[in-house]
C-alpha cells in the first residue's frame, strides 16, 4: 500500500471545529466563528472526496479497498484482547462519510443564515461540529467499541441540540427522552458486543467476517442472539418499532439539526451498523426476518401517523421514521446496497424537505402548524419548487430519486417469496400514504390561499436557499446512479445479492409504484385543493380512528403507564423514600448524632477554669510517664488499678 | 577532689529535684493568686535545671550545662511576657484569682 489518505483528519477536522467554538466561541467576533464552524466540516469532505479520489481516480495511489488505518498506539491491551483505533475506508464507509460530511456541510452553510438570529450562535456549531466529529468516527470504525464510541458520542450531540433551547421546557424533557430511550437500544448493543467477544474473540469487524465466511455451516444459535441484540440496538439509534418515541420529540430541536441529525445521517446509522455487520445477519436468517419485519411494520406504522399530523415538522418526523423502515425492510432482505441506496437518497431528499420546511418556518416567523399557512407558493418560490422537488422524490416518482431506492428495496423484498410478496405489499401501501401525506403537506403549505393574512413571509437569505437548491438537484438527480452500478460498486463491502426477477417482473413493480404514488397525489389533490372541507367530515365521520391516529395510537400513553409510570413509583417510593430517605438518611443521621453527642459530654471539660486544665495536663504527664516507665497498657492500668485500689 | 560526687550522693540531688517538682505542681494546681502560679512554673523550671546539672556532671556531659542555659533563657523570656500579661489582666479584670479568669469556654 503506497500512499496515505489521512483519514483521522476526517473526524478530528470537525474536533477542532468544536473545541474552538466550543471553549473560545463565545468571546470571538461572530465572522470568525462562523469561519472556523464552516472549514472544519469543508476541509473535511475535502479529505474525503480527495480519499476517494485516491482510491477510484486516474492514476490510484491506493491500489485495493479496505484501506485500514490503525494508530500505533495501541487502545485495549488486555490478555488475548487487542483493540485499536482503526479507521476503515471500504465502499460503504465511503458512501456514508460523502453522505455525512458532504450533507453535513451543507447544512452548515444553511444553519449560518437559519440560526443568525439566535442566542448561542457559537455554541450551536461547536455541538454541531461535535456531531461530525462522532458521526465520522462512527462510520470508519473498524471495530465495535470504536463504532460504539461514535454511536454514543452522536448520541451525546442529538441530545445536546435536541434541547438546544433548554430555557423551553419542551425542549429539554424531548432530549432527556432521546436520551433515555436510546440507553435501552444501546443496552441491547452492548450486549451484542459482549457477546461477540465472547463467542468470536475479537471485535474487529474484519475478522468476525472472515470466520463467518470460513464457516458456512455455522447458522442460528448464538449468531440470532447477537443479532437481534443489535438489532435492538438500530431500532434505537433509528428510530423503529418499538424504539421510535424519540424522534418525534427530537423535532424540538433547531429545524437544520432535524435535517442533519433526525433526518440525513445520524439515524441511519442503524442502518449501517446493519450493514457493516451484514456477514452476522446473513447468517441468521430469522434475526434477518425479524428485521424486514420490523422495517416493514415501522413504515407503515409511522406513515399512518403521519397522515394527521398539523405540525409541519412532525409530518416529516413521522415519514423519516417510515423511509427508515423502508432501509431496515431492504436489510432485512439482505438487500444491503438497495437500503444504503435508499439511505443515500433519503439523506438528499430528506435534509431537503426539513430545510425547505426550516425555510417556510423561518418565513412565518417560527410557526409550525400547517394549519395556519397556505399560499406560501408566490411568496417563497424558491423554497417552493425545491420543496416540490422533494416531494415529488419522496412520493416515488421517476425519475426522481427515492423511485430508484425505494423500487430496489421493494422489488428486493418482492423476490423474497411469499412472506416477501405480503412485505411487498405493506411496502407498496406505505407507498401509497406516503404519496399522499407529503401532498398533504405541500398542498396544505404552498397552495391555496394563506390563511394567516396578517403574516407577511419573506423569502429566506440565500445562505439558506444556496442548500436547497443543491440538495434539489441531487435529490432530483441521485438515483440516477441506477441500483446496478451502486450495487456493483457496495458489492465488496456488503456483498452482491444474486437477483432472480426478470426485467418484466421489475418494470410491472415500478409500474405499481408509480401507480399508488400518482393516486396519492390525486387523493391529495381532492382532499385539499378541491374539498378541503372533506378532510374533517371524514374525520368526524370515523372518530375512532381519527382519535386514535392523532393520539398516535396512544403508544406514549401506554408507554407511561406500563414503563415510566412504574419506573417512577419505584423511583420514588422505593429507592427515594425507603433508600435513600430511610436508609441512608437514617445512616447520616445516626453519624451527626454522635457527633452531637460526643461534642456535648467532651464540651464539659472546656470550662475556661485554669486549674482545671492544668490539672489534666498534670493527669496526662503522669499518664504518659507511668505509660512509658512501666511498658505498655497492660502493665499501666495494673498500676492504675493498684493505685485505685489502695 | 570533687566534693560533691563524693560527700553528697546523686540520689539526693534528683530526690531535691523530684521534691521540687512536685511543689511546683501542687503550687499551680491549689494557688488561686496569679503571680503565685507564674512562680510555681519557675519552680517547676529550675527542679529540672537541677536534674540536668545533677547529670550533666554525674556523665561529665557538657551538653545538660548548655540545655541549662537554654532553659533560663526561655524562662527569662517567659517571666518578661508573663508578667506584662499579668499586669494587662490586672488592668483589665482588677482581680488576680485564677477561677475567675474563666472566659475561654463555651
Amino acid at each position: 500500500m503506497n500512499g496515505t489518505l489521512n483519514l483521522w483528519l476526517i473526524p478530528l477536522l470537525p474536533f477542532a471545529g468544536f473545541l474552538l467554538n466550543g471553549i473560545v466561541g463565545s468571546r470571538l467576533p461572530k465572522w470568525l466563528v462562523t469561519t472556523i464552524a464552516l472549514l472544519t466540516p469543508l476541509a473535511a469532505f475535502g479529505v474525503v472526496l480527495n480519499a476517494a479520489r485516491s482510491v477510484f481516480g486516474a492514476g490510484a495511489a491506493i491500489a485495493s479497498l479496505p484501506y485500514i488505518e490503525i494508530c500505533p498506539m495501541g487502545w485495549i491491551n488486555a490478555g488475548t484482547l487487542h483493540i485499536n483505533f482503526s479507521f476503515v475506508l471500504d465502499q460503504l464507509s465511503l458512501v456514508m462519510l460523502l453522505v455525512v460530511t458532504g450533507v453535513g456541510f451543507l447544512i452548515h452553510i444553511y444553519s449560518v443564515g437559519y440560526m443568525a438570529h439566535e442566542d448561542g450562535y457559537a455554541r450551536y456549531f461547536s455541538y454541531l461540529n461535535l456531531f461530525l466529529f462522532f458521526m465520522t468516527v462512527l462510520v470508519l470504525a473498524g471495530n465495535a467499541l470504536l463504532m460504539f464510541v461514535g454511536w454514543e458520542g452522536v448520541g451525546l450531540a442529538s441530545y445536546l441540540l435536541i434541547g438546544f433551547y433548554f430555557k423551553k421546557d419542551s425542549a429539554a424533557n424531548a432530549g432527556k427522552k432521546a436520551f433515555i430511550v436510546n440507553r435501552i437500544g444501546d443496552f441491547g448493543f452492548l450486549i451484542g458486543m459482549f457477546l461477540l467477544l465472547a463467542t468470536f474473540g475479537t471485535l474487529t469487524f474484519s475478522e468476525i467476517a472472515a470466520k463467518l465466511t470460513a464457516n458456512p455451516a455455522w447458522q442460528g444459535g448464538i449468531l440470532t442472539t447477537i443479532a437481534l441484540c443489535l438489532l435492538l440496538g438500530a431500532t434505537g439509534k433509528s428510530a423503529q418499532l418499538p424504539l421510535y418515541i424519540w424522534l418525534p420529540d427530537a423535532m424540538e430541536g433547531p429545524t437544520p439539526v432535524s435535517a442533519l441529525i433526525h433526518a440525513a445521517t445520524m439515524v441511519t446509522a442503524g442502518v449501517y451498523m446493519i450493514a457493516r455487520t451484514h456477514v452476522l445477519f446473513n447468517h441468521s436468517p430469522f434475526a434477518l426476518g425479524v428485521v424486514a419485519v420490523i422495517g416493514a411494520a415501522t413504515a407503515l406504522f409511522a406513515a399512518t401517523i403521519g397522515l394527521v399530523q398539523n405540525d409541519i415538522k412532525r409530518v416529516l418526523a413521522y415519514s423519516t421514521i417510515s423511509q427508515l423502515g423502508y432501509m431496515f425492510l431492504g436489510c432485512g432482505v439482505a438487500a444491503y446496497s438497495a437500503a444504503i441506496f435508499h439511505l443515500m437518497t433519503h439523506a438528499f431528499f430528506k435534509a431537503l424537505l426539513f430545510l425547505a420546511a426550516g425555510s417556510v418556518i423561518h418565513a412565518v416567523g417560527g410557526e409550525q402548524d400547517m394549519r395556519k399557512m397556505g399560499g406560501l407558493r408566490k411568496k417563497l418560490p424558491i423554497t417552493f419548487w425545491t420543496m416540490t422537488a422533494a416531494v415529488f422524490a419522496i412520493a416515488g416518482f421517476p425519475p426522481l430519486a427515492a423511485f430508484y431506492s425505494k423500487d430496489a428495496i421493494l422489488y428486493a423484498a418482492y423476490l423474497q417469496g411469499p412472506g416477501g410478496m405480503a412485505l411487498w405489499f405493506v411496502g407498496v401501501v406505505t407507498a401509497l400514504l406516503t404519496s399522499l401525506y407529503m401532498f398533504r403537506l405541500w398542498y396544505m403549505t404552498f397552495m391555496g390561499e394563506s390563511r394567516s393574512p396578517e403574516v407577511h413571509p419573506h423569502e429566506s437569505p440565500w445562505s439558506m436557499l444556496g442548500p436547497l437548491v443543491i440538495l434539489a438537484l441531487l435529490s432530483i438527480g441521485g438515483g440516477w446512479i441506477g441500483i446496478e452500478r451502486f450495487g456493483a460498486f457496495l458489492a465488496p463491502a456488503t456483498g452482491l445479492k444474486v437477483e432472480a426477477g426478470t426485467p418484466h417482473l421489475e418494470l410491472m413493480l415500478s409500474g405499481v409504484a408509480v401507480a399508488v404514488a400518482l393516486l396519492g397525489w390525486l387523493i391529495a389533490d381532492r382532499l385539499y385543493r378541491q374539498k378541503p372541507a372533506e378532510p374533517a367530515q371524514m374525520a368526524a365521520a370515523l372518530p375512532g380512528a381519527y382519535k386514535v391516529l392523532a393520539n398516535k395510537y396512544y403508544v406514549d400513553e401506554m408507554y407511561g403507564a406500563t414503563v415510566v409510570k412504574p419506573l417512577l413509583g419505584f423511583s420514588r417510593y422505593v429507592l427515594g423514600w425507603v433508600v435513600d430517605v430511610g436508609l441512608l438518611g437514617g445512616l447520616t443521621w445516626l453519624l451527626a448524632s454522635m457527633a452531637v453527642f460526643a461534642g456535648a459530654v467532651l464540651q464539659r471539660w472546656q470550662s475556661g477554669n485554669l486549674r482545671s486544665y492544668a490539672a489534666w495536663l498534670a493527669a496526662g504527664a503522669a499518664a504518659v510517664l507511668l505509660f512509658v516507665l512501666y511498658g505498655g497498657w497492660p502493665a499501666s492500668m495494673e498500676l492504675i488499678l493498684k493505685v485505685a485500689g489502695r | 577532689m570533687n566534693l560533691l560526687s563524693q560527700e553528697v550522693p546523686i540520689s539526693w540531688y534528683l530526690l531535691l529535684s523530684a521534691i521540687l517538682f512536685s511543689l511546683g505542681v501542687v503550687g499551680f494546681l491549689i494557688k488561686r493568686n496569679l503571680i503565685t502560679v507564674f512562680m510555681s512554673i519557675e519552680l517547676m523550671l529550675n527542679a529540672v535545671n537541677l536534674s540536668f546539672v545533677t547529670f550533666a556532671h554525674e556523665w561529665h556531659a557538657v551538653k545538660g550545662q548548655i540545655f541549662v542555659f537554654f532553659v533560663m533563657m526561655v524562662a527569662a523570656a517567659e517571666a518578661a511576657v508573663g508578667l506584662a500579661i499579668i499586669i494587662a489582666v490586672f488592668r483589665a479584670r482588677a482581680t488576680l484569682a485564677v477561677d475567675r479568669i474563666d472566659l475561654m469556654k463555651l
